[in-house]
């Protein structure tokens, strides 16, 4: 028996409907085809003239190794952000979760980061390893360790990385902590007078309680790393040593507003559309169906 | 009481615009903070003081990059500034915008403003000038690259700090002393691509790009893995191996490290010198660029770095008499003699130079005048006028990458100006479409 809630007539619904029709179509549909439009020029940046080249500027991008390689650069990025964003904040919320006195300030504290501009969090982070001044950088020396993100790239990622996820662990806490609340006393407790330890609990009951949390964070976090990380790797590598912090969205950043190649930057906003909608579909499809709600 | 308030508001807000409008108002856009940002301010104060048709309303937009972009954004919307200021690298991006821009020449001619094109200094005005000698853009802060000596490091290693320093061979021979002396930072530098490819190459008479470095035309090629430049790349990545070059990033980062006294010789703008002189707790000396003895003709002249201002389309006919004004107003030699030793740019008029000279400015500070030597010993040939090549903000950062390839070790001076060189042709060939 399925229950049904029917409008009468067609104006109340199309009314309800008309604001996020309204959003969608300026603040996405309008600009995806635009991007899609100028993807197929060459203009100059002034906007006095533009060639037609069709499909030129994918078949240029795609000729270019170093914007193939870009796609494995970004692949690495978003994995290493997702994980260290994800894995501190669902420990750290399990242990806020079985505090019982100064909870909320915990809490509070750890959710103080997300409020910290990306840029901002970057030059924070370029500060602590600033190869001349850096406090981290001086004890890595003292230590016999030369850090030196300036030349070597993987620790220039390893940056980059800390610094991107550093902020998304506080969002991804507040998921997992609310998730956490959420579980039923009940089950655990049972499980514990059956003899079950904490890690068996939460390897057993827990984890699988928390997968719809953790499946959309899994989506937003990667989308996230994809796209709103520009600021921190704008501050901290501007994309180097050589190009290994050069991720996709940095290329369109770099083409579209360094080199005032708007036909370039379009067509890679464009590949970037269908890639972000790809993986969505992917994880949708294949993912989604080990979650259970 | 309460009457005589609002009446007084109502009164003042209606004169404000009728004021305004007695006097034409000109938009200038630049990139200064900071000093440079004040200085400006003052030019700007001290013009719209002395006469009353124009006002000149200064704003930051940002640095060089950002203020460009905000350029081509307001263009693009029809809201465009009468002047932008834009870095020298954008000065092709600029040139090819016909339609969007008003050579600075005609604004002069039709303005009616005092204007003497051969009053300006040849090798910064080269930059700007079409290769019919008309000048498309004013050049408004000009500096060169010179070499930065830290002379109580020097003594501290046991190195004569008088010691010739004039080629990179010289340089080479007192780092080695340097070094063997304890030193653990002998030479550092700012701006990599600008002072090492681009200085390097006019320095030494060699061309950087084909077609006269892309003033003679959009179908240039990049040039930079030549003899001359390979070898000086060469040697750098030796140093760096060595330990006695410190990279320390792209932009000008080693200068932190220079006047903080951790490093002996220091690649930088002679516009640097505000900064050490504020800073530097050390004895320190300027040098002419080093260059290499017996490559090229070598010392030729340096080239320019800086920004130049260019005059935006679409406004009215009496708005650029008061941009003529203006920019006549910067180009008197009392304007530029002061910018000139306030910030340590180079004047861009000759007579400024004369004027800080027999001020006796440079016998107080010496070195000052180690830039404007430099930069006009000779006259400036087809390899040493300057940089004309589109998209080159972006060519630089493959420069960038390119170098930091060789830093690193993992490629030779070869290799890395090669794919430089295939990196940058894509961009110039994609420009030449984008311009046909």
């Amino acid at each position: 028996m399925e229950k049904r809630v029917t409008f009468r007539g067609w104006w109340l619904p199309v009314l309800l409907i008309a604001p996020q029709v309204l959003v969608s179509a300026v603040f996405f549909f309008y600009p995806a085809g635009q991007a899609i439009y100028q993807s197929l020029f060459i203009p100059d940046p002034f906007g006095l003239s533009s060639q037609f080249v069709g499909l030129g500027n994918f078949e240029y991008l795609f000729g270019d190794r170093f914007y193939r390689a870009a796609f494995g650069t970004t692949a690495v990025f978003s994995i290493l952000v997702t994980l260290c964003s994800m894995i501190p904040a669902l420990f750290l919320a399990v242990i806020a979760d079985r505090l019982i006195k100064g909870s909320g300030v915990y809490r509070t504290m750890l959710i103080w980061p997300y409020a910290v501009a990306p840029a901002i969090a970057g030059v924070l982070w370029l500060f602590m390893f600033n190869t001349r001044v850096g406090v981290v950088s001086w004890y890595l020396g003292n230590l016999g360790y030369d850090w030196n993100h300036v030349l070597n790239g993987n620790e220039a990622m390893g940056l980059v990385v800390v610094a991107s996820a550093w902020g998304r662990i506080s969002y991804n806490f507040l998921f997992f902590f609310a998730a956490l609340q959420a579980v039923p006393r009940s089950v655990i407790e049972a499980a514990a007078i059956d003899g079950a330890r904490f890690w068996r609990r939460f390897w057993t009951i827990v984890l699988p309680l928390l997968s719809p949390t953790t499946f959309f964070l899994l989506v937003v976090n990667i989308v996230y790393s994809f796209f709103e990380t520009f600021g921190v790797i704008h501050t901290i590598t501007s994309g180097g040593p050589q190009q290994s912090t050069t991720i996709l969205v940095y290329k369109v950043f770099a083409d579209g507003f360094v080199g005032q190649d708007l036909g370039s930057s379009s067509a890679q906003s464009v590949i970037l559309l269908f890639v972000v909608g790809l993986l969505t579909i992917i994880q949708f499809k294949f993912i989604e169906k080990r979650v259970h709600y | 009481m309460k009457k005589s308030i609002i009446g007084a508001l109502a009164v003042s807000t209606m004169l404000t615009p009728v004021a305004a409008m007695a006097e034409t108002e000109v938009q200038f856009w630049h990139a200064f903070t900071g000093r440079l940002g004040e200085l400006v301010k003052a030019q700007v104060e001290e013009f719209n003081a002395s006469q009353d048709d124009y006002v000149v309303v200064e704003s930051h937009k940002g640095n060089y990059s950002e203020t460009l972009n905000a350029g081509i954004a307001a263009f693009r919307a029809g809201e465009q500034p009468h002047i932008l200021m834009v870095f020298e690298v954008g000065t092709a991006t600029m040139m090819a915008a016909k339609g969007a821009v008003r050579p600075v020449y005609e604004v002069m001619e039709q303005s009616g403003a005092t204007f003497d094109p051969d009053a300006y200094i040849g090798a910064v005005k080269g930059y700007y000038t079409s290769t019919d000698g008309d000048m498309l853009s004013l050049p408004f802060n000009s500096s060169t690259p010179v070499l930065w000596v830290n002379r109580d490091a020097m003594e501290a290693a046991g190195v004569d700090p008088d010691t010739d320093l004039s080629t990179w061979q010289n340089v080479g021979a007192a780092m080695d002393a340097l070094k063997a002396g304890g030193e653990e930072c002998s030479l550092v530098t700012a701006w990599q691509s600008w002072i090492h490819l681009e200085n390097l190459s006019a320095y030494h008479d060699v061309p950087f790009a084909s077609q006269d470095n892309g003033f003679a035309g959009l179908d240039t090629e990049l040039m930079l893995n030549g003899e001359a430049q390979v070898a000086h790349l060469t040697a750098m990545g030796e140093w760096a191996k060595d330990g006695k070059f410190i990279y320390t990033g792209r932009r000008n980062e080693g200068g932190a490290n220079f006047r903080a006294g951790d490093c002996a010789l220091f690649t930088e703008s002679s516009a640097g010198y505000a900064g050490i002189k504020a800073e530097a707790q050390f004895d320190f000396d300027v040098r002419p660029l080093p260059y290499w003895e017996g490559v090229g003709n070598a010392p030729q002249n340096t080239i320019i770095g800086g920004a130049s201002l260019w005059v935006m389309e679409g406004h009215e006919d009496a708005e650029y008499k008061g941009v003529g004004e203006f920019l006549s107003f910067l180009s008197s030699s009392d304007v530029q003699a002061k910018w000139h030793q306030d910030t340590g740019y180079l004047p861009i008029t000759i007579e400024a130079g004369e004027a800080t000279r027999a001020a006796g400015f440079y016998d107080e500070n010496p070195g000052t005048d180690v830039a404007v030597i430099q930069m006009t010993a000779n006259e400036p040939t087809a390899n040493s006028k300057g940089l004309r090549l589109g998209s080159f903000d972006q060519i630089r950062t493959i420069i960038d990458e390119e170098l930091e390839g060789i830093w690193a070790g993992d490629k030779t001076a070869q290799e890395a100006m090669d794919s430089a060189k295939e990196r940058g042709d894509a961009l110039l060939r994609r420009f030449e479409a984008a311009n046909r």
